[in-house]
Protein backbone atom coordinates (compact mmCIF):
# COMPACT_ATOMS: atom_id res chain seq x y z
CA UNK A 1 0.00 0.00 0.00
CA UNK A 2 1.66 3.20 -0.49
CA UNK A 3 0.51 6.28 1.19
CA UNK A 4 -0.22 9.59 -0.18
CA UNK A 5 -1.22 12.98 0.53
CA UNK A 6 -5.16 11.67 1.16
CA UNK A 7 -3.51 9.40 3.44
CA UNK A 8 -2.28 11.44 5.15
CA UNK A 9 -4.66 13.51 5.57
CA UNK A 10 -6.65 11.24 6.70
CA UNK A 11 -4.38 9.34 9.10
CA UNK A 12 -3.65 12.81 10.88
CA UNK A 13 -7.26 13.46 11.17
CA UNK A 14 -8.03 9.90 13.18
CA UNK A 15 -4.93 11.57 15.64
CA UNK A 16 -6.65 15.03 16.11
CA UNK A 17 -3.24 16.06 14.44
CA UNK A 18 -3.12 19.06 12.73
CA UNK A 19 -0.40 18.59 9.40
CA UNK A 20 0.64 21.57 7.06
CA UNK A 21 0.10 20.85 3.88
CA UNK A 22 3.72 21.81 3.12
CA UNK A 23 4.94 18.65 5.17
CA UNK A 24 2.65 15.85 3.57
CA UNK A 25 5.04 14.70 0.52
CA UNK A 26 7.53 14.57 3.45
CA UNK A 27 5.27 12.53 5.27
CA UNK A 28 4.03 10.42 3.06
CA UNK A 29 7.87 9.01 1.94
CA UNK A 30 8.49 8.29 5.68
CA UNK A 31 5.06 6.65 6.15
CA UNK A 32 6.02 4.77 2.87
CA UNK A 33 9.87 3.96 4.20
CA UNK A 34 8.27 2.52 7.53
CA UNK A 35 5.87 0.25 5.07
CA UNK A 36 8.44 -0.59 2.75
CA UNK A 37 10.18 -2.09 6.13
CA UNK A 38 7.39 -3.94 7.26
CA UNK A 39 6.73 -5.74 4.21
CA UNK A 40 10.38 -7.06 4.91
CA UNK A 41 9.29 -8.48 7.31
CA UNK A 42 6.36 -10.01 5.88
CA UNK A 43 8.79 -11.88 3.73
CA UNK A 44 9.76 -13.98 7.05
CA UNK A 45 8.81 -17.44 7.12
CA UNK A 46 5.99 -17.97 10.40
CA UNK A 47 4.54 -20.98 9.12
CA UNK A 48 5.57 -22.76 12.07
CA UNK A 49 5.46 -19.73 14.71
CA UNK A 50 1.96 -19.02 16.83
CA UNK A 51 0.88 -15.62 16.91
CA UNK A 52 1.39 -13.56 20.21
CA UNK A 53 -0.31 -10.59 21.51
CA UNK A 54 2.73 -9.55 23.73
CA UNK A 55 6.73 -10.41 23.42
CA UNK A 56 7.24 -11.76 27.38
CA UNK A 57 5.74 -15.15 27.47
CA UNK A 58 3.83 -15.02 30.55
CA UNK A 59 0.61 -14.75 31.59
CA UNK A 60 -1.78 -11.08 33.20
CA UNK A 61 -1.44 -11.61 37.40
CA UNK A 62 -4.78 -10.47 38.63
CA UNK A 63 -5.45 -8.37 41.89
CA UNK A 64 -8.33 -8.87 44.03
CA UNK A 65 -11.42 -7.26 43.94
CA UNK A 66 -10.93 -4.55 46.84
CA UNK A 67 -11.57 -1.32 46.72
CA UNK A 68 -7.95 0.80 47.07
CA UNK A 69 -8.17 3.73 45.46
CA UNK A 70 -8.84 6.91 47.27
CA UNK A 71 -10.95 10.10 46.34
CA UNK A 72 -8.87 12.48 43.87
CA UNK A 73 -11.10 14.80 42.64
CA UNK A 74 -10.01 17.97 44.27
CA UNK A 75 -6.42 17.21 42.82
CA UNK A 76 -7.70 16.52 39.32
CA UNK A 77 -10.18 19.27 39.34
CA UNK A 78 -7.08 21.72 40.43
CA UNK A 79 -5.27 20.54 36.70
CA UNK A 80 -8.23 20.84 34.82
CA UNK A 81 -8.14 23.83 32.52
CA UNK A 82 -12.33 23.76 33.57
CA UNK A 83 -13.73 22.31 36.07
CA UNK A 84 -17.56 22.91 37.58
CA UNK A 85 -19.81 21.18 40.09
CA UNK A 86 -17.24 18.19 40.42
CA UNK A 87 -17.30 17.83 36.37
CA UNK A 88 -14.88 18.57 34.39
CA UNK A 89 -15.80 21.26 31.21
CA UNK A 90 -14.98 20.70 27.59
CA UNK A 91 -16.37 22.76 24.34
CA UNK A 92 -20.29 21.04 24.09
CA UNK A 93 -20.57 18.18 22.38
CA UNK A 94 -23.34 17.47 20.72
CA UNK A 95 -23.88 14.12 18.84
CA UNK B 1 -43.85 -10.72 -1.08
CA UNK B 2 -43.33 -9.41 2.35
CA UNK B 3 -40.27 -8.62 3.68
CA UNK B 4 -38.36 -10.64 6.06
CA UNK B 5 -36.65 -8.55 9.08
CA UNK B 6 -33.20 -9.86 10.54
CA UNK B 7 -32.09 -8.71 13.44
CA UNK B 8 -29.03 -9.22 15.98
CA UNK B 9 -28.38 -7.60 19.07
CA UNK B 10 -25.42 -6.40 21.13
CA UNK B 11 -25.96 -6.72 25.29
CA UNK B 12 -23.67 -4.27 27.44
CA UNK B 13 -23.79 -6.06 30.52
CA UNK B 14 -22.03 -4.35 33.48
CA UNK B 15 -20.68 -6.77 35.90
CA UNK B 16 -21.32 -6.16 39.61
CA UNK B 17 -17.73 -6.19 40.83
CA UNK B 18 -16.89 -3.87 44.23
CA UNK B 19 -14.18 -2.41 41.92
CA UNK B 20 -13.51 -0.99 38.29
CA UNK B 21 -12.11 -3.57 35.21
CA UNK B 22 -8.50 -2.05 35.61
CA UNK B 23 -8.24 -0.15 38.88
CA UNK B 24 -9.11 -0.01 42.64
CA UNK B 25 -11.77 2.73 41.95
CA UNK B 26 -15.06 2.19 43.75
CA UNK B 27 -18.10 0.48 41.96
CA UNK B 28 -21.18 2.45 42.44
CA UNK B 29 -23.96 4.32 41.12
CA UNK B 30 -24.91 7.70 42.32
CA UNK B 31 -21.87 9.01 43.97
CA UNK B 32 -20.74 12.96 43.29
CA UNK B 33 -19.23 13.02 39.85
CA UNK B 34 -15.48 12.32 39.53
CA UNK B 35 -15.44 10.97 43.39
CA UNK B 36 -14.91 7.28 42.00
CA UNK B 37 -12.16 8.24 39.14
CA UNK B 38 -8.58 7.00 40.11
CA UNK B 39 -5.24 8.44 38.30
CA UNK B 40 -5.53 4.90 36.06
CA UNK B 41 -9.74 5.90 35.10
CA UNK B 42 -8.57 9.52 34.43
CA UNK B 43 -5.95 8.17 32.15
CA UNK B 44 -2.89 9.85 33.75
CA UNK B 45 0.34 9.54 32.05
CA UNK B 46 2.51 6.52 33.43
CA UNK B 47 -0.35 4.99 35.54
CA UNK B 48 -0.96 1.17 34.44
CA UNK B 49 -4.08 -1.13 34.16
CA UNK B 50 -4.05 -4.18 36.85
CA UNK B 51 -7.29 -6.67 35.66
CA UNK B 52 -9.58 -7.54 38.58
CA UNK B 53 -9.77 -11.00 38.89
CA UNK B 54 -13.47 -11.27 39.87
CA UNK B 55 -14.57 -9.39 36.79
CA UNK B 56 -12.85 -11.98 34.40
CA UNK B 57 -14.18 -14.89 36.96
CA UNK B 58 -17.87 -13.36 36.08
CA UNK B 59 -17.49 -13.28 32.31
CA UNK B 60 -16.09 -16.94 32.26
CA UNK B 61 -18.97 -17.89 34.57
CA UNK B 62 -21.25 -16.56 31.89
CA UNK B 63 -19.60 -18.26 29.36
CA UNK B 64 -20.23 -21.94 30.63
CA UNK B 65 -23.72 -20.80 31.09
CA UNK B 66 -24.39 -20.54 27.59
CA UNK B 67 -22.15 -23.51 26.43
CA UNK B 68 -19.52 -21.26 25.33
CA UNK B 69 -15.56 -22.10 24.85
CA UNK B 70 -13.61 -20.07 27.35
CA UNK B 71 -10.38 -18.72 25.43
CA UNK B 72 -7.57 -19.86 27.64
CA UNK B 73 -5.46 -17.15 26.59
CA UNK B 74 -7.97 -14.16 26.22
CA UNK B 75 -6.17 -11.06 24.68
CA UNK B 76 -7.18 -7.17 25.42
CA UNK B 77 -6.72 -4.14 22.43
CA UNK B 78 -7.21 -0.68 21.95
CA UNK B 79 -10.08 0.32 20.52
CA UNK B 80 -9.01 4.10 19.45
CA UNK B 81 -11.48 7.01 19.34
CA UNK B 82 -11.43 10.73 20.40
CA UNK B 83 -14.18 11.76 23.22
CA UNK B 84 -14.05 13.36 26.32
CA UNK B 85 -16.09 11.11 28.31
CA UNK B 86 -12.85 8.66 27.31
CA UNK B 87 -9.72 10.60 28.83
CA UNK B 88 -7.30 7.58 27.02
CA UNK B 89 -8.37 7.88 24.04
CA UNK B 90 -8.83 4.39 23.53
CA UNK B 91 -10.84 1.65 25.07
CA UNK B 92 -9.82 -1.02 26.79
CA UNK B 93 -11.39 -4.24 24.97
CA UNK B 94 -11.12 -7.72 23.37
CA UNK B 95 -11.17 -7.99 19.47
CA UNK B 96 -9.27 -11.27 18.25
CA UNK B 97 -9.42 -13.30 21.19
CA UNK B 98 -12.38 -12.41 23.03
CA UNK B 99 -12.60 -14.59 26.86
CA UNK B 100 -16.28 -16.03 25.76
CA UNK B 101 -16.36 -18.26 22.41
CA UNK B 102 -19.35 -18.86 20.70
CA UNK B 103 -22.41 -20.30 22.60
CA UNK B 104 -26.37 -20.96 22.51
CA UNK B 105 -28.93 -19.56 24.27
CA UNK B 106 -32.56 -20.93 23.99
CA UNK B 107 -35.61 -18.46 24.40
CA UNK B 108 -39.89 -19.92 24.56
CA UNK B 109 -42.25 -17.05 22.42
CA UNK B 110 -45.51 -16.58 23.70
CA UNK B 111 -47.04 -19.17 21.31
CA UNK B 112 -44.72 -21.91 23.19
CA UNK B 113 -42.55 -22.12 20.39
CA UNK B 114 -38.96 -22.52 21.31
CA UNK B 115 -35.97 -21.23 19.32
CA UNK B 116 -32.00 -21.31 19.48
CA UNK B 117 -30.44 -17.97 19.38
CA UNK B 118 -26.24 -18.43 18.34
CA UNK B 119 -23.99 -16.13 20.64
CA UNK B 120 -21.09 -15.17 17.97
CA UNK B 121 -19.13 -13.97 21.31
CA UNK B 122 -18.96 -12.00 24.63
CA UNK B 123 -15.69 -9.78 25.35
CA UNK B 124 -14.70 -8.00 28.49
CA UNK B 125 -14.13 -4.09 28.15
CA UNK B 126 -14.41 -1.14 30.10
CA UNK B 127 -17.15 1.62 29.98
CA UNK B 128 -16.18 5.15 29.29
CA UNK B 129 -17.29 8.10 31.21
CA UNK B 130 -21.08 10.14 31.10
CA UNK B 131 -21.13 13.64 29.11
CA UNK B 132 -23.38 15.63 30.40
CA UNK B 133 -24.87 18.38 28.11
CA UNK B 134 -27.42 20.06 30.19
CA UNK B 135 -26.29 22.90 32.82
CA UNK B 136 -23.11 24.03 31.87
CA UNK B 137 -24.07 27.13 29.76
CA UNK B 138 -22.77 26.37 26.52
CA UNK B 139 -20.46 23.53 28.01
CA UNK B 140 -20.26 20.13 28.16
CA UNK B 141 -19.75 18.29 31.80
CA UNK B 142 -17.14 14.83 32.01
CA UNK B 143 -17.93 12.80 34.76
CA UNK B 144 -15.63 9.71 35.01
CA UNK B 145 -17.11 7.48 38.06
CA UNK B 146 -18.45 4.81 35.45
CA UNK B 147 -15.35 5.16 33.27
CA UNK B 148 -13.65 1.50 33.49
CA UNK B 149 -16.61 0.11 34.43
CA UNK B 150 -16.54 -3.66 33.96
CA UNK B 151 -18.62 -4.70 31.04
CA UNK B 152 -19.08 -7.93 29.19
CA UNK B 153 -20.49 -7.11 25.35
CA UNK B 154 -22.26 -10.44 24.20
CA UNK B 155 -22.54 -10.10 20.39
CA UNK B 156 -25.46 -12.41 18.35
CA UNK B 157 -25.77 -13.73 15.33
CA UNK B 158 -28.60 -11.91 13.30
CA UNK B 159 -31.06 -14.87 14.32
CA UNK B 160 -34.24 -13.23 15.41
CA UNK B 161 -36.83 -12.64 13.07
CA UNK B 162 -39.19 -9.99 14.56
CA UNK B 163 -39.22 -7.68 17.59
CA UNK B 164 -41.18 -10.29 20.03
CA UNK B 165 -38.16 -12.43 19.59
CA UNK B 166 -35.46 -9.99 20.25
CA UNK B 167 -37.39 -9.12 23.17
CA UNK B 168 -37.91 -12.81 24.61
CA UNK B 169 -33.95 -13.11 24.00
CA UNK B 170 -33.21 -10.02 26.44
CA UNK B 171 -35.31 -11.14 28.81
CA UNK B 172 -33.89 -14.71 28.63
CA UNK B 173 -30.28 -12.91 28.94
CA UNK B 174 -31.22 -10.63 31.70
CA UNK B 175 -32.63 -14.18 33.49
CA UNK B 176 -29.47 -16.01 32.77
CA UNK B 177 -26.78 -12.64 34.33
CA UNK B 178 -29.10 -12.63 37.35
CA UNK B 179 -29.63 -15.95 37.94
CA UNK B 180 -25.75 -16.41 38.07
CA UNK B 181 -24.98 -13.01 39.92
CA UNK B 182 -22.98 -11.26 37.65
CA UNK B 183 -25.25 -8.82 36.96
CA UNK B 184 -27.95 -6.98 39.33
CA UNK B 185 -29.84 -6.26 36.04
CA UNK B 186 -31.10 -2.75 36.83
CA UNK B 187 -32.14 -1.82 33.38
CA UNK B 188 -33.20 1.65 34.83
CA UNK B 189 -29.24 2.36 36.26
CA UNK B 190 -28.12 1.31 33.05
CA UNK B 191 -27.09 -2.42 34.31
CA UNK B 192 -27.79 -3.58 30.64
CA UNK B 193 -28.22 -1.43 27.52
CA UNK B 194 -29.18 -3.52 23.84
CA UNK B 195 -27.63 -1.93 20.40
CA UNK B 196 -30.03 -3.65 17.63
CA UNK B 197 -28.78 -4.45 14.74
CA UNK B 198 -31.86 -4.43 12.14
CA UNK B 199 -31.69 -4.94 8.68
CA UNK B 200 -34.82 -6.24 6.15
CA UNK B 201 -35.10 -8.50 2.96
CA UNK B 202 -37.04 -10.68 0.91
CA UNK B 203 -37.25 -14.21 1.54
CA UNK B 204 -34.20 -15.98 0.50
CA UNK B 205 -32.26 -13.32 -0.27
CA UNK B 206 -28.75 -12.21 0.80
CA UNK B 207 -28.79 -9.70 4.32
CA UNK B 208 -29.48 -6.04 3.87
CA UNK B 209 -27.54 -2.99 4.50
CA UNK B 210 -28.42 -2.77 8.31
CA UNK B 211 -28.33 0.04 10.64
CA UNK B 212 -27.84 0.33 14.72
CA UNK B 213 -30.34 1.87 16.93
CA UNK B 214 -27.76 1.94 20.10
CA UNK B 215 -28.01 1.92 24.28
CA UNK B 216 -31.94 0.96 24.38
CA UNK B 217 -32.24 0.50 28.02
CA UNK B 218 -35.80 -0.85 28.45
CA UNK B 219 -37.00 -4.08 27.39
CA UNK B 220 -40.21 -2.17 26.29
CA UNK B 221 -37.97 0.58 24.20
CA UNK B 222 -36.06 -2.23 22.29
CA UNK B 223 -39.19 -3.25 20.96
CA UNK B 224 -40.71 -0.17 19.72
CA UNK B 225 -37.00 0.78 18.27
CA UNK B 226 -37.11 -1.96 16.35
CA UNK B 227 -40.80 -2.05 15.01
CA UNK B 228 -40.16 1.69 14.03
CA UNK B 229 -36.89 1.09 12.46
CA UNK B 230 -38.25 -1.73 10.63
CA UNK B 231 -41.26 0.11 9.48
CA UNK B 232 -38.70 2.80 8.29
CA UNK B 233 -37.07 0.27 6.36
CA UNK B 234 -39.95 -0.75 4.68
CA UNK B 235 -40.73 2.78 3.61
CA UNK B 236 -37.94 3.94 2.48
CA UNK B 237 -37.08 0.16 -0.28
CA UNK B 238 -40.65 0.84 -1.37
CA UNK B 239 -39.66 3.89 -2.13
CA UNK B 240 -37.22 2.97 -4.64
CA UNK B 241 -34.74 4.34 -2.18
CA UNK B 242 -31.41 2.72 -0.43
CA UNK B 243 -30.74 1.86 3.28
CA UNK B 244 -27.80 3.67 4.74
CA UNK B 245 -25.70 2.28 6.89
CA UNK B 246 -25.65 4.36 9.85
CA UNK B 247 -26.04 4.27 13.61
CA UNK B 248 -29.44 5.84 14.93
CA UNK B 249 -30.50 6.86 18.48
CA UNK B 250 -33.77 6.43 19.31
CA UNK B 251 -36.16 8.70 21.51
CA UNK B 252 -38.51 6.57 24.10
CA UNK B 253 -39.96 9.85 24.73
CA UNK B 254 -41.68 10.79 21.48
CA UNK B 255 -41.20 7.66 19.85
CA UNK B 256 -38.77 8.70 17.47
CA UNK B 257 -35.17 7.90 16.10
CA UNK B 258 -32.57 10.50 13.99
CA UNK B 259 -29.51 9.50 12.31
CA UNK B 260 -26.45 9.37 14.80
CA UNK B 261 -23.21 9.72 12.60
CA UNK B 262 -22.03 8.07 9.47
CA UNK B 263 -20.34 5.04 9.92
CA UNK B 264 -17.53 5.75 7.10
CA UNK B 265 -14.35 8.05 9.55
CA UNK B 266 -16.23 6.81 12.71
CA UNK B 267 -15.24 2.86 11.84
CA UNK B 268 -11.32 3.00 11.93
CA UNK B 269 -10.24 1.93 15.15
CA UNK B 270 -6.83 1.08 14.25
CA UNK B 271 -7.19 -1.72 17.16
CA UNK B 272 -3.71 -3.06 18.38
CA UNK B 273 -3.04 -5.77 21.24
CA UNK B 274 -3.29 -3.47 24.35
CA UNK B 275 0.92 -3.66 24.95
CA UNK B 276 0.25 -3.00 28.85
CA UNK B 277 -1.56 -5.85 29.78
CA UNK B 278 -0.36 -9.77 29.03
CA UNK B 279 -2.85 -12.48 28.18
CA UNK B 280 -5.20 -13.49 30.63
CA UNK B 281 -5.16 -17.35 31.32
CA UNK B 282 -7.61 -19.05 32.09
CA UNK B 283 -6.98 -22.88 33.20
CA UNK B 284 -8.89 -26.11 33.25
CA UNK B 285 -8.69 -26.35 36.84
CA UNK B 286 -10.37 -22.88 36.83
CA UNK B 287 -13.16 -24.24 34.53
CA UNK B 288 -13.86 -27.43 36.66
CA UNK B 289 -13.86 -24.66 39.73
CA UNK B 290 -16.67 -22.39 38.16
CA UNK B 291 -18.29 -25.07 36.85
CA UNK B 292 -18.89 -26.72 40.55
CA UNK B 293 -20.02 -23.37 41.87
CA UNK B 294 -22.63 -22.37 38.61
CA UNK B 295 -25.73 -21.33 40.71
CA UNK B 296 -29.47 -22.63 38.97
CA UNK B 297 -29.71 -21.75 35.39
CA UNK B 298 -33.23 -20.22 34.37
CA UNK B 299 -34.05 -23.65 32.06
CA UNK B 300 -33.45 -25.93 34.88
CA UNK B 301 -35.24 -23.71 37.42
CA UNK B 302 -38.23 -24.00 35.25
CA UNK B 303 -37.95 -28.12 34.79
CA UNK B 304 -37.74 -27.89 38.66
CA UNK B 305 -40.58 -26.08 39.03
CA UNK B 306 -43.02 -28.01 36.36
CA UNK B 307 -41.36 -31.09 38.74
CA UNK B 308 -41.35 -29.88 42.38
CA UNK B 309 -44.39 -27.75 42.20
CA UNK B 310 -46.20 -29.29 39.42
CA UNK B 311 -46.84 -25.89 37.62
CA UNK B 312 -47.72 -25.83 33.76
CA UNK B 313 -44.90 -24.94 31.19
CA UNK B 314 -46.19 -21.55 30.76
CA UNK B 315 -46.59 -20.80 34.78
CA UNK B 316 -43.17 -22.42 35.19
CA UNK B 317 -41.71 -20.43 32.82
CA UNK B 318 -42.81 -16.89 34.24
CA UNK B 319 -42.19 -17.76 36.91
CA UNK B 320 -38.09 -18.52 36.48
CA UNK B 321 -37.94 -15.74 34.05
CA UNK B 322 -36.06 -13.89 37.09
CA UNK B 323 -34.25 -14.93 40.13
CA UNK B 324 -36.04 -11.89 41.78
CA UNK B 325 -39.65 -13.48 40.69
CA UNK B 326 -38.59 -17.08 41.06
CA UNK B 327 -37.08 -16.33 44.89
CA UNK B 328 -40.54 -14.36 45.67
CA UNK B 329 -42.79 -17.83 44.74
CA UNK B 330 -40.46 -20.51 46.46
CA UNK B 331 -40.75 -18.25 49.32
CA UNK B 332 -44.64 -17.79 49.52
CA UNK B 333 -44.92 -21.53 48.37
CA UNK B 334 -43.07 -22.54 51.45
CA UNK B 335 -44.61 -20.01 53.63
CA UNK B 336 -48.18 -20.48 52.51
CA UNK B 337 -47.83 -24.63 51.83
CA UNK B 338 -49.54 -24.46 48.80
CA UNK B 339 -47.67 -23.61 45.39
CA UNK B 340 -50.36 -23.65 42.95
CA UNK B 341 -52.38 -21.11 44.90
CA UNK B 342 -48.37 -18.96 45.26
CA UNK B 343 -48.35 -18.97 41.12
CA UNK B 344 -51.72 -17.71 40.73
CA UNK B 345 -51.11 -15.05 43.51
CA UNK B 346 -47.87 -14.20 42.54
CA UNK B 347 -48.70 -14.21 38.29
CA UNK B 348 -52.20 -12.41 39.45
CA UNK B 349 -53.26 -10.03 42.07
CA UNK B 350 -49.35 -9.41 43.05
CA UNK B 351 -48.25 -8.98 39.19
CA UNK B 352 -51.03 -6.75 38.80
CA UNK B 353 -50.39 -4.53 41.98
CA UNK B 354 -46.88 -4.11 41.09
CA UNK B 355 -47.59 -3.01 37.49
CA UNK B 356 -50.59 -0.39 38.71
CA UNK B 357 -47.68 0.97 41.13
CA UNK B 358 -44.76 0.26 38.51
CA UNK B 359 -42.95 -1.46 41.18
CA UNK B 360 -40.14 -3.82 40.96
CA UNK B 361 -41.13 -7.39 42.75
CA UNK B 362 -38.06 -6.92 45.13
CA UNK B 363 -39.68 -3.60 46.26
CA UNK B 364 -43.13 -5.46 46.86
CA UNK B 365 -44.77 -3.85 49.94
CA UNK B 366 -46.16 -7.39 50.81
CA UNK B 367 -43.27 -9.72 51.30
CA UNK B 368 -43.25 -13.31 50.61
CA UNK B 369 -43.82 -14.75 54.08
CA UNK B 370 -46.59 -11.81 54.32
CA UNK B 371 -48.07 -13.21 50.88
CA UNK B 372 -47.39 -17.29 52.10
CA UNK B 373 -49.19 -16.27 55.69
CA UNK B 374 -52.48 -15.00 53.48
CA UNK B 375 -52.34 -18.20 51.22
CA UNK B 376 -52.26 -20.40 54.73
CA UNK B 377 -55.03 -18.81 56.13
CA UNK B 378 -56.77 -19.05 52.71
CA UNK B 379 -55.92 -22.65 52.39
CA UNK B 380 -57.22 -23.55 55.87
CA UNK B 381 -60.35 -22.03 55.28
CA UNK B 382 -60.21 -19.15 57.94
CA UNK B 383 -60.59 -16.71 55.27
CA UNK B 384 -62.61 -16.96 51.92
CA UNK B 385 -60.94 -16.39 48.70
CA UNK B 386 -62.81 -12.56 48.47
CA UNK B 387 -61.92 -11.61 51.73
CA UNK B 388 -58.41 -12.70 50.95
CA UNK B 389 -58.07 -10.26 48.74
CA UNK B 390 -59.55 -7.36 50.92
CA UNK B 391 -56.73 -8.94 53.50
CA UNK B 392 -53.65 -8.27 50.65
CA UNK B 393 -54.98 -4.80 49.83
CA UNK B 394 -55.33 -3.97 53.79
CA UNK B 395 -51.46 -5.84 53.70
CA UNK B 396 -50.28 -3.42 50.72
CA UNK B 397 -51.41 -0.38 52.45
CA UNK B 398 -48.98 -1.79 54.84
CA UNK B 399 -51.39 -2.52 57.83
CA UNK B 400 -49.19 -5.48 59.04
CA UNK B 401 -49.32 -9.00 58.64
CA UNK B 402 -52.43 -11.10 56.87
CA UNK B 403 -53.25 -12.80 60.46
CA UNK B 404 -52.90 -9.45 62.16
CA UNK B 405 -54.88 -7.60 59.43
CA UNK B 406 -58.03 -10.87 59.67
CA UNK B 407 -57.98 -10.65 63.62
CA UNK B 408 -58.08 -6.67 63.57
CA UNK B 409 -60.82 -6.52 61.09
CA UNK B 410 -62.48 -9.26 62.60
CA UNK B 411 -62.66 -11.07 58.53
CA UNK B 412 -62.18 -14.69 60.10
CA UNK B 413 -64.62 -16.91 57.98
CA UNK B 414 -67.81 -17.89 60.46
CA UNK B 415 -66.99 -21.48 60.83
CA UNK B 416 -69.62 -22.14 63.78
CA UNK B 417 -72.40 -23.51 61.89
CA UNK B 418 -74.55 -22.97 64.68
CA UNK B 419 -74.05 -19.22 64.08
CA UNK B 420 -75.01 -19.65 61.00
CA UNK B 421 -77.65 -21.50 60.53
CA UNK B 422 -79.72 -18.92 62.52
CA UNK B 423 -78.59 -16.16 60.08
CA UNK B 424 -80.02 -18.68 57.35
CA UNK B 425 -82.91 -19.46 59.32
CA UNK B 426 -83.82 -15.76 59.96
CA UNK B 427 -83.26 -14.84 55.83
CA UNK B 428 -85.70 -18.02 55.11
CA UNK B 429 -88.50 -16.57 57.82
CA UNK B 430 -88.19 -12.94 56.44
CA UNK B 431 -88.21 -13.99 52.86
CA UNK B 432 -91.64 -16.30 52.08
CA UNK B 433 -92.15 -14.73 48.79
CA UNK B 434 -88.75 -16.09 47.19
CA UNK B 435 -88.84 -19.25 49.72
CA UNK B 436 -92.32 -20.07 47.28
CA UNK B 437 -91.03 -19.02 44.58
CA UNK B 438 -87.59 -21.13 44.97
CA UNK B 439 -89.44 -24.20 45.65
CA UNK B 440 -92.00 -23.62 42.79
CA UNK B 441 -88.92 -23.71 40.36
CA UNK B 442 -87.56 -26.55 38.48
CA UNK B 443 -83.68 -27.18 39.23
CA UNK B 444 -82.32 -25.63 36.51
CA UNK B 445 -83.97 -22.25 38.08
CA UNK B 446 -83.01 -22.89 41.46
CA UNK B 447 -79.45 -22.87 40.62
CA UNK B 448 -80.20 -19.19 39.68
CA UNK B 449 -82.22 -18.73 42.09
CA UNK B 450 -80.41 -19.66 45.11
CA UNK B 451 -78.28 -16.85 44.75
CA UNK B 452 -80.60 -14.20 46.02
CA UNK B 453 -80.31 -15.65 49.20
CA UNK B 454 -76.49 -16.59 48.78
CA UNK B 455 -76.38 -12.43 48.29
CA UNK B 456 -78.70 -11.82 51.74
CA UNK B 457 -76.31 -14.25 53.97
CA UNK B 458 -73.14 -12.80 53.03
CA UNK B 459 -74.60 -9.19 53.22
CA UNK B 460 -75.88 -10.48 57.00
CA UNK B 461 -72.04 -11.57 57.94
CA UNK B 462 -70.31 -8.76 55.75
CA UNK B 463 -68.69 -11.75 53.55
CA UNK B 464 -67.71 -13.99 56.78
CA UNK B 465 -69.38 -16.98 55.47
CA UNK B 466 -67.91 -20.13 54.28
CA UNK B 467 -69.10 -20.22 50.50
CA UNK B 468 -69.63 -23.67 50.42
CA UNK B 469 -70.85 -24.32 54.29
CA UNK B 470 -73.40 -21.33 53.46
CA UNK B 471 -74.81 -22.95 49.63
CA UNK B 472 -74.89 -26.45 51.37
CA UNK B 473 -77.13 -25.27 54.71
CA UNK B 474 -79.51 -23.32 52.17
CA UNK B 475 -80.23 -26.20 50.05
CA UNK B 476 -80.73 -28.14 53.04
CA UNK B 477 -83.38 -25.99 54.33
CA UNK B 478 -84.89 -24.88 51.32
CA UNK B 479 -85.06 -28.16 50.32
CA UNK B 480 -87.00 -29.10 53.70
Amino acid sequence: MAIDSKVVAQVAHLARLKVDEGDSAALSDRLNDILAMVDQLQQADVADVAPMAHPLDVTQPLRDDEVSEPNVRDKAMDIAPAAEDGCFLVPRVIE
Amino acid sequence: MSWEVVIGLEIHVQLNTNSKLFSGSKLSTGAEPNTQASLVDLGMPGTLPVVNREAVRKAALFGLAINADICRHSVFERKNYFYPDLPKGYQTTQLAEPIVGAGEVEIQLESGEKKIVRIHHAHLEEDAGKSLHEDFHGMTGIDLNRAGTPLIEVVTEPDMRNAEEAVAFARKLHAIVTSIGICDGDMSQGNMRFDVNVSIRKPGEPLGTRTETKNLNSFRFMEKAIKLEVERQIDVLEDGGEIVQETRLYNGDTHTARSMRSKEDANDYRYFPCPDLLPVAITDKDIETLKAAMPELPGARKERFMADYQLSDYDADLLSGSIATAAFFEGAAKAGGDAKLAANWVMGELAAKLNADEKDITDSPVSAEQLGQLIARLKDGTISSKIAKQVFEACWAGEGDPDAIIEAKGLKQMSDSGELEKIVDDIIANNTPQVEDYRNSDDAKKKKKIGFFVGQAMKATQGKANPQQLNQLLKDKLEK
